[in-house]
């Protein structure tokens, strides 16, 4: 089912909408989004409350019980996953399109050693302990592990928080997915740490032309290290554009966002504060 | 306006003793406002903890308009400085409404004609008396830090300490707080330290800045020297590169193992 052309789109997202029940009323979170991943890295911005996540999540469906999912279309590699039962998910989720949380110290089950928790991964493969524990080795080393021995045997609050997000990297590449969905990964890390994951990160999924869905807040962040930006507002793509075109976007939205961002290089007097358009709701 | 001297901060004791700060001098003149900045973990934090005396145990000379710091400061002392914490979802009280959290200061100092002074503060930090009788879960995160920031300021302060004021926030909201707090210094002429890990953020707030790593200040500049990246130190220098955004070469540079791994 999956074609070798790399431009051509493994996941096709058409007018997707979220809606959540509360007591109180509906709340619309996502309101008709499409777009579509080929073998790149595409980025979605926006702040909080704007849907970013819950798109990420509505992908594997992976939404909250009150949710409600529905689209006119939504396919990876031709598997429908709109209408896909519980049973034809699990063999999605995690083996062809995997999930990087936001924080490894929660993400991580806390009582079981780093080394075996990758390993669960590998599931039913009908692999030999032997060969399990080489496969887990050869992933830690990949994400720059230099130690992987002493690491397999740790527990996730031995460890570092870049160190951390490795090992999740380590453990959602195992099953060799074609799709990788990172939700903020490295919001919760310094920024020199940052740099070094993202370096992983980069480097594996193009060496094994996979494609990358990057939730962000951090519009700097993804102008250097996507391809494409789709920018979300109140639930909506608002905006969609080359990374480095980010600089010159054209929706207000963007405009404004981009605006009120401090700079290192010039100081401004005050910093431009975004004035919201009813009309962005609708545009 | 403040002057800090050899302060030094431990943790524990014997062998799981930790010099989170050890060893940091530096001085802020009145009016001015002094960045530091580091990674998570070397001390930037607990330096302002120090000076505001969550953290008693340090030693050093510390001095604040003019006067020593006292181990354990009397009332007075906290009129002349306060503190505005990073996340406003867990500095304020859930249970008490904007009137209680900002009354609660002007009742431990005697402070008469709390009415006015209540109202008034609201009115400067941009929420107005509407929000008087608001629990914090009525408001957003850009209010609450609004409210948190008139907590500081209704005992008139000489001195605000900021940990990490916007980073909880939006970049949206960050940029209305940065302007309201520009707005307050310079109309009250306070002298300020903010601590954060956003050195764009410190780059618009502050004055002069000293970059900390592992309890110790390894460069001082003022920010026309970071603004053209004219860093003195290695260290200064990378954080500097990484803080600019994602860049392929960079980051591959930087891709050797974290000490201890």
């Amino acid at each position: 089912m999956s074609t070798t052309d790399p431009a051509a789109p493994q996941l096709v997202v058409d007018d997707l909408h979220v809606r959540f029940r509360t007591p109180q009323r509906i709340v619309h979170a996502v309101r008709g989004v499409s777009f579509t991943v080929g073998r790149e890295k595409i980025g979605i911005v926006g702040e909080s409350g704007s849907g970013k996540s819950t798109v990420g999540r509505a992908i594997l469906r992976l939404t909250a019980p009150n949710a409600t999912v529905s689209a006119t279309r939504m396919s990876f590699q031709g598997t429908d996953l709109a209408g896909a039962s519980e049973r034809d998910l699990l063999k999605v989720r995690g083996r062809r399109i995997g999930m990087i949380m936001q924080d490894p110290r929660y993400a991580l089950d806390p009582v079981m050693r780093v080394g075996e928790q990758i390993g669960e991964a590998l599931d039913g493969r009908g692999l030999s302990a032997a060969e399990r524990r080489a496969k887990v080795m050869a992933m830690l080393h990949a994400v720059r592990i230099r130690n992987p021995e002493r690491v397999y045997d740790l527990y996730p609050h031995e460890v570092s928080g870049g160190m951390g997000q490795r090992i999740m990297i380590a453990m959602m590449l195992l099953p060799e997915p074609d799709l990788m969905i990172a939700d903020e990964p490295t919001s919760a890390l310094d920024v020199t740490v940052r740099m070094q994951v993202l370096a992983i990160l980069d480097e594996l999924v193009t060496s094994r032309g996979l494609g990358l869905i990057f939730i962000s807040h951090d519009l700097n962040l993804v102008a250097g290290f996507c391809d494409r930006v789709l920018i979300m507002y109140a639930g909506r793509i608002v905006e969609e554009c080359r990374a480095a075109d980010l600089a010159a976007a054209q929706h207000p939205y963007t405009r404004g966002l981009l605006a009120s961002l401090p700079r290192i290089e010039s100081r401004q007097d005050r910093l431009s504060v975004l004035q919201r358009d009813p009309a962005w709701l609708e545009a | 306006m403040i002057d800090v001297q050899n302060l030094r901060v431990s943790f524990g004791q014997g062998a799981s003793l930790v010099h989170a700060v050890d060893g940091v001098s530096f001085s802020v003149r009145e009016g001015e406002t002094f960045g530091l900045v580091g990674e998570s973990g070397c001390g930037k934090s607990t330096v302002l903890r120090a000076l505001c005396s969550l953290n008693p145990d340090w030693t050093g000379t510390v001095s604040i308009a003019g006067a020593a710091l006292a181990p354990v400061p009397d009332r007075a002392f906290f009129r002349r400085l306060q503190m505005v914490f990073q996340d406003p979802y867990g500095s304020l009280h859930p249970r008490h409404t904007v009137n209680t959290t900002l009354g609660e200061p002007l009742a431990i100092h005697n402070i008469p004609d709390r009415d006015r002074r209540i109202i008034e503060v609201l009115d400067q930090v941009g929420l107005g008396a509407a929000f008087r009788y608001r629990y914090p879960h009525q408001l957003s995160g850009g209010q609450r830090q609004r409210l948190a920031i008139a907590r500081a300021l209704i005992l008139e302060p000489r001195v605000l300490l900021l940990d990490e004021p916007t980073s909880a926030l939006d970049v949206s909201v960050q940029a209305e707080i940065l302007n309201l707090l520009s707005d307050l210094r310079r109309a009250r002429g306070l002298t300020c330290i903010l601590v954060s890990h956003d050195l764009a953020v410190v780059a618009h707030m502050c004055d002069r800045l000293a970059v900390m790593m592992q309890g110790r200040i390894v460069e001082e500049l003022d920010v026309a020297a970071l603004s053209a990246g004219r860093t003195t130190t290695a260290y200064g220098a990378g954080l500097l590169a990484a803080s600019r955004g994602y860049d392929k070469r960079l980051a591959s540079s930087l891709t050797a193992d974290e000490p201890g791994a």
